[in-house]
């Protein structure tokens, strides 16, 4: 008989890691915010959405008093696959509860989470006086810190303010003077999408002197049309209005603005709170490692609830520990400076695509996608005519391979198609390098036989 | 491969001694881990539903949806502390428990009539990966100078065991057996679980530094006003006793087994010991007679019956279960009852008289008696209680089944420093009772020895999970509405 119990040793977790966050001198527990929007609408939502995990909170915009009139019917969503929400829109406005009544319960608010960040968002029409005044109420009530409103794309910008004042780098250097002529708290200054390139609004705020910037607001968007009422999808009165785009869908746009902002000469200082599309600590990880201090979130809020930060802060430690990373500050913007200019590319680098034959279950995606719309250099036994066993099993010619990626994207098992790098034995050579020499010094990597 | 194919092919009957388990492929673990891209999909089609069905459903109320959704976000280990916080057994239950009867039997998709989550397999997926790293993820809590005895190194023990010490407790376990784990380690069909899993298991649980004694007896080697002496609390754990006798002639011959004895050979590669034999006849239809007549298929007897007093319609086990030993091709007796064993010093057959139903009572049917020659008979007819023990050796109360008597809450028995879980209390139930009722009990001990000093925030997690309500729950914005005018 099996008697003793073979030892088994186990290592202990490593140590806790430090999740405390700074944003523009905006301190709280962690860097996972509610960004402003219906989440943040109320005092007691706010500090529920703390006692789950929450870090901080910006609050649902706050205007000029009469408050705004929302209509009914508001969100609208896309669902891709078995993905409900997968993009989600909005034309709600800014808060439509009395001024007093929100910076009453602001107040409350820190006053009972006095180590969570609370942050006011604001947008009042572009005076000087109205936005001295409303920065003198929302920092009374012992706030954090100020939000701009410069993003909101739909309804306020057609009475010029939120997206009407971001998209014109102008005006946002001018409002953000006004503020920082009185505000005595952190002010970030949140920037819209809907523009050319974001690097402009980033520099005016700068230029007036915010402390920081936040991106990315809503994207304008239609949701769709109903296709047996012909109506536009979730229509008030049988109308629509264009709203304001989120959801995991955007991403990769707001990616690319923060990693804009972070590599800017101008601005690569500024510190940066990251939205759009974070759904997990793996979304709001990327956020951080391009540079933003803390991440606000909203729709997958919206989808879940606020316990969803449970699974962030435990997924983002996890990963702290396992990279050895002890604070944020150990890898905020680590990846930044590898996102680069086209032109800084090594053309001189090789990947291939290698098909592990073992766990292929052969629904072949990889070579209908290869053949017909990319380089054509995936092959199987029955393109030869080859039947019997493995007569699907898809192999790729290496020489031919670009290293496009779609195999591996389109094929369903993880890692049966990975992109290998090749050794080519020769030097980088980028495209600016290229040019440079007048067109010289390019050796081929792959067989370029459509030519 | 079929498992009639298996059954043709496999060399059952070579004279080979030294049998391995690798002699034996039906009896290694049936179902399969979860592959990363299968454990993906299913982590995406969970619908992450709130107060979910499958976490209301589970006694340990594990937070599956938030497990599920951290293996979707590849935090393995965070899913796998999900699991651990919850249930010290979530790594055998992952393999045991009947999800079908569950928490995989309350998913919403089964509203759509589409398949449930797997949430056993998924919650496989996630404590195989944590031992397969061997990280402890838990840590013993301050030292808060009170002692626990704990009387069965069984799951509800070693649940006990596991939530004391992150409380603070110094901890010893008393098992009788020589190793550790009780029914986990000697009880379950191997084909659900390998007898390492549930080692590995309690090794997680023994990391976190408990004080065990193997091959001590409550009553032998152990008295029980020593326990009452030397620690502040005692939790008893102690199961079930012996199965209970057919009380017909022949009882006393060799090859007479009971289901336990069986299947403890299983567990412990034994094989030698239980030869395969020509017919083995198991008497009982309740899940442990699912096992034995299974495991008998599939150490290689050709021929298994199964026989019970009444029919199909009121046998114990679960549905599932009786489905698997269909497929084992047993032989089903319903509506038979032993009436003698047959043999002079070892078994030849067995007599058995068909039985009929009045009024809700069985009945023999006079004349209907018939042999079956068979040399093995295993006895699956439910343990007894332990009631000498329990009453007039630990003097504490039990009910008229033989069950110890304890607070709902706290799970405090008539002797205010004894404390008691799992089948003892419950009657025999599940593995995930048991460490349900060791989780319940720690924070009853606690609560009992410091009255009024609740344990730490840092305790917060597992603590909500006894009860299996949130902590932070969303208000009723319309409590000044009346049912009527809110629409419920």
């Amino acid at each position: 008989m099996r008697k003793h119990l073979k030892p088994r040793t186990f290592k202990k977790l490593k140590g806790k890691v430090d999740l405390s966050s700074n944003t523009a001198g905006i301190k709280s527990p962690n860097p996972f915010w509610l960004a402003s929007a219906p989440p943040a609408n109320s005092g007691e939502q706010v500090m529920r959405a703390f006692d789950h995990g929450w870090g901080g909170a910006v609050w649902k915009t706050l205007g000029e008093d009469p408050a705004v009139v929302n209509v009914t019917s508001r969100y609208g969503a896309i669902d891709i696959g078995g993905m409900k929400m997968a993009g989600f829109n909005n034309v709600e406005l800014i808060t439509d509860r009395p001024l007093d009544v929100n910076l009453k319960e602001i107040a409350e608010v820190k006053k009972k989470y006095p180590k969570h960040a609370v942050i006011v968002s604001l947008m009042v029409p572009c005076e000087r006086k109205n936005w001295h005044d409303i920065v003198k109420k929302a920092e009374d009530t012992g706030c954090d810190g100020l939000e701009l409103n410069f993003g909101c794309p739909h309804g306020m910008s057609e009475r010029g303010m939120g997206a009407a004042v971001g998209q014109v780098p102008e005006y946002i250097q001018k409002v953000v003077e006004y503020v920082k002529e009185v505000a005595k708290t952190p002010v970030l200054t949140k920037l819209t999408p809907n523009i050319a390139d974001v690097r402009f609004p980033a520099r005016a705020a700068m230029a007036g002197k915010t402390d920081g910037v936040s991106l990315i607001n809503t994207i304008n968007s239609v949701m769709g049309i109903d296709l047996d009422t012909l109506k536009p999808k979730f229509a008030i009165g049988g109308k629509g209005a264009h709203g304001g785009y989120c959801g995991p869908a955007v991403k990769p746009i707001a990616l690319n603005m923060v990693s804009q902002i972070a590599n800017d000469p101008e601005t690569k200082n500024l510190p940066i709170s990251g939205i759009g599309g974070v759904s997990d600590w793996r979304d709001a990880t990327e956020f951080l490692l391009l540079g933003s201090s803390s991440v606000q979130v909203c729709t997958a809020v919206m989808h879940y609830g606020f316990r969803i930060v449970e699974d962030m802060i435990s997924g983002l430690e996890n990963w702290m520990r396992e990279h050895e990373f002890e604070t944020l500050d150990d890898f905020i913007g680590k990846s930044a400076g590898d996102i680069v200019e086209w032109k800084h590319l090594n053309l001189h680098h090789k990947t291939v695509a290698k098909i592990d034959s073992s766990t292929c279950i052969e629904c072949d995606l990889c070579f209908i996608a290869c053949n017909d719309t990319a380089h054509q250099c995936i092959v199987r036994p029955s393109d030869y005519g080859k039947t019997g066993k493995g007569w699907k099993i898809p192999t790729v010619i290496e020489e031919d391979c670009v290293g496009c990626n779609l195999c591996s994207l389109v094929c369903p098992v993880e890692e049966c198609i990975t992109m290998e790098d090749v050794e080519t034995g020769h030097a980088p050579l980028t495209w600016e390098q290229y040019t440079a020499a007048g067109m010289t010094g390019y050796k081929e990597v792959y067989k370029r036989f459509h030519d | 491969m079929s498992l009639q194919a298996c059954f043709s092919r496999t060399p059952f009957m070579s004279d080979k001694n030294n049998k391995t388990i690798d002699d034996f492929p039906l009896l290694k673990e049936m179902t399969p881990p979860m592959r990363r891209e299968e454990a993906r999909v299913e982590a995406d089609r969970c619908l992450n539903c709130y107060d979910s069905p499958c976490t209301i459903a589970c006694p340990t109320h594990i937070n599956i949806p938030k497990f599920i959704k951290q293996i979707g976000s590849k935090d393995n280990l965070g899913s796998a502390i999900t699991i651990f916080d919850a249930n010290a057994m979530g790594h055998s239950c992952a393999r045991v428990c009947p999800v079908e009867a569950l928490c995989e039997g309350s998913c919403v998709y089964l509203g759509w009539h589409e398949k449930p989550i797997e949430i056993g397999r998924l919650q496989r997926f996630a404590t195989d990966a944590l031992m397969e790293k061997g990280i402890q993820p838990f840590e013993a809590g301050e030292p808060n100078g009170k002692t626990v005895g704990i009387v069965g190194g069984g799951p509800a023990g070693l649940s006990a065991a596991a939530y004391l010490r992150r409380l603070g407790f110094a901890v010893t376990v008393f098992e009788k057996k020589p190793m550790p784990g009780g029914l986990n380690t000697y009880g379950m069909a191997e084909y659900k679980m390998d007898q390492r899993v549930a080692l590995d298991e309690v090794a997680l649980v023994l990391d976190l530094g408990v004080d065990i004694r193997y091959e001590t007896v409550l009553g032998d080697d152990l008295k029980f006003e020593d326990l009452e002496k030397k620690f502040d609390a005692i939790f008893l754990g102690v199961g079930l006793g012996a199965t209970a006798p057919l009380a017909i002639p022949g009882e006393g011959l060799k090859g007479v087994y009971e289901a336990l004895h069986f299947i403890e050979y299983i567990k412990n590669h034994e094989f030698d010991a239980i030869p395969a034999g020509e017919t083995t006849v198991c008497i009982g239809a309740g899940n442990t007679a699912i096992d034995v007549v299974t495991q008998a298929k599939r150490i290689g007897t050709p021929k298994v019956v199964m026989s019970y007093r009444r029919g199909r319609a009121d046998m114990s086990a679960y549905d599932y279960e009786y489905e698997l030993a269909a497929g084992d091709e047993i032989t089903f007796e319903w509506q038979t009852m032993p009436i003698a064993i047959l043999g002079d010093d070892k078994v030849t057959g067995i007599r058995l008289q068909r039985t009929e139903l009045k009024d809700g009572k069985v009945l023999p049917i006079e004349g209907s008696e018939f042999e079956i020659p068979c040399d093995r008979i295993v006895k699956a007819i439910g343990q007894t209680k332990q009631v000498d023990l329990l009453s007039k050796t630990a003097g504490i109360t039990l009910d008229k089944k033989g069950r110890i008597v304890v607070d709902a809450t706290t799970l405090q028995t008539s002797n205010p420093m004894v404390f008691a879980g799992g089948d003892a209390v419950n009657g025999g139930a599940e593995i995930v009772n048991a460490a349900a009722h060791g989780k319940r009990a720690a924070l009853g001990i606690f609560n009992t020895l410091f009255p009024g000093n609740p344990p730490g925030p840092e305790h917060s997690d597992w603590i909500q999970t006894i009860e299996g309500v949130r902590t932070v729950r969303p208000p009723n914005h319309h409590h000044a509405k009346t049912l009527e005018t809110a629409n419920v």
